[in-house]
């Protein structure tokens, strides 16, 4: 973009919609790309793909010591198994926390997310201050999203500099035993399967 | 490249802010973006790897002041332009000037709607071109390289001597892909450093990082 419009504000909004608009014109146009198509991405996006994908994945996980073992073993393909409506694609890596390992997942040359699992990533997990840091003070990073563990725990950083995509399975809660699926999935948030979050306490959902 | 968006162990980029009930796109045009670029992705126009680099090559204080989807726009742009499917007359009067270059493909509704193909990564898996040089546990040191093009070794784990941990089979190579050499498939591994020797002697203790890297980055330490 030109430089003017690389400030924050209305015009620079209006000078990037105006500029998208040509790119859709154009791409239309030309014959490369279907416009009813483009919608239902969006829309499969906004509805469809999202965390409460992950979410099942590391519930089942939790239940199911079986399940479990396939997930760290080959994540891909245990997730695959779930029958999932968007095929996950064939390079995912499920990394687990315990007691002495805390996982943390970042890329710091682009923004690289487990999309079909976790669907997109947010704005923060993009910037400049998470990728710049995550490798070297993660928990500096961690300490902004109020998350403080303790000083002996190993904490591992995973960069996604390649196609490997990472999901972290975080530490089951205790006063859980005995929760359905369903149930357990509310605990899980998107933070803690990027290991920026903890899993919510069993006091906090409903 | 060396360039500004291999960030990994800069300071001064201040806090992380995370954004409570964020929405999938602040715009709609973010949408529009995402979904042009996965058509064309579809359609075979370039690999990934390419619009990474074409990223990389954006002026430092360009891909430093615009957005996640803005820079995807502006890579977009320029490998449109690069490689002949639309010019920048085109794209400056919002209106094709001339007639298309066809693709192979192109994304329909229907294959979107089925979930498949549409929506789906493919593989980037290939081949192995030969045996895999190092196994779980061997102690390997990343090469001090400084491509002009794009590569997926960052700048702070280069010249490190770490751990292979896992093996992932063989890959299409980014470092070739991104400049139309070929996929060129290469074994790639889990390498875990120690904080100290990325940071120092004052780094975290505790801290462990690793990157995913390709066979022709590593060499046995």
């Amino acid at each position: 973009m030109t430089e003017h419009d690389q400030h924050e504000g209305s015009s620079e909004l209006s000078e990037t919609q105006l500029r998208v608009r040509a790119l859709e014109t154009v791409l239309t146009e030309k014959g490369y790309i279907d416009l009813a198509a483009l919608d239902l991405i969006i829309e499969a996006y906004e509805t469809k793909i999202g965390p409460h994908t992950g979410a099942r994945v590391v519930a089942k996980a939790w239940r199911d010591p079986a399940f479990k073992r396939a997930l760290l073993d080959d994540g891909s393909k245990a997730v695959r198994a779930l029958g999932h409506e968007s095929r996950v694609g064939d390079h995912l890596v499920a990394v687990e926390n315990t007691p002495a390992r805390h996982n943390m997942v970042v890329c710091t040359l682009c923004s690289c997310y487990p999309w079909d699992v976790l669907g997109l990533p947010p704005v923060w997990y993009k910037s400049a201050p998470y990728r710049s840091r995550a490798v070297k003070d993660p928990r500096g990073v961690l300490a902004e999203f109020g998350i403080k563990l303790p000083a002996s725990t190993e904490i591992r950083v995973w960069d996604s500099t390649a196609e490997t995509r990472f999901l972290v399975l975080p530490m089951r809660p205790r006063g859980t035993e005995g929760w359905s699926e369903e149930r357990l999935a509310q605990l899980i948030t998107r933070d803690a399967m990027i290991g920026t979050g903890l899993p919510k306490r069993p006091e906090e959902v409903a | 490249m060396d360039g500004v968006h291999d960030m990994g162990g800069m300071d001064g980029f201040g806090r992380v802010e995370p954004e409570s009930n964020e929405p999938v796109f602040h715009a709609p045009w973010e949408g529009r973006v995402l979904a042009m670029q996965r058509s064309l992705g579809y359609a075979g126009a370039w690999p990934i790897d390419a619009s990474r680099f074409a990223q990389e090559q954006l002026p430092p204080r360009t891909y430093l002041s615009a957005s996640y989807y803005q820079r995807w726009a502006l890579a977009m742009e320029r490998n449109l332009v690069e490689r002949g499917y639309a010019g920048a007359d085109e794209l400056s009067a919002g209106h094709a000037l001339r007639g298309g270059k066809p693709f192979a493909r192109k994304l329909t509704p229907d294959l979107v709607k089925d979930g498949k193909e549409g929506m789906t990564r493919g593989s980037f898996y290939r081949q192995a071109q030969a045996p895999a040089r190092f196994r779980p546990g061997d102690r390997v040191r990343t090469k001090n390289i400084h491509p002009p093009t794009h590569t997926r070794l960052p700048r702070y784990a280069r010249g490190r001597t770490g751990v292979i941990e896992l093996v992932h089979g063989c890959n299409v190579f980014p470092d070739t892909m991104a400049i139309d050499k070929g996929d060129n498939p290469q074994w790639l591994y889990t390498v875990a450093f120690e904080a100290k020797e990325l940071w120092g002697p004052d780094a975290d203790p505790t801290l462990k990082v690793s990157i995913d890297a390709f066979e022709p980055y590593l060499e046995p330490a």
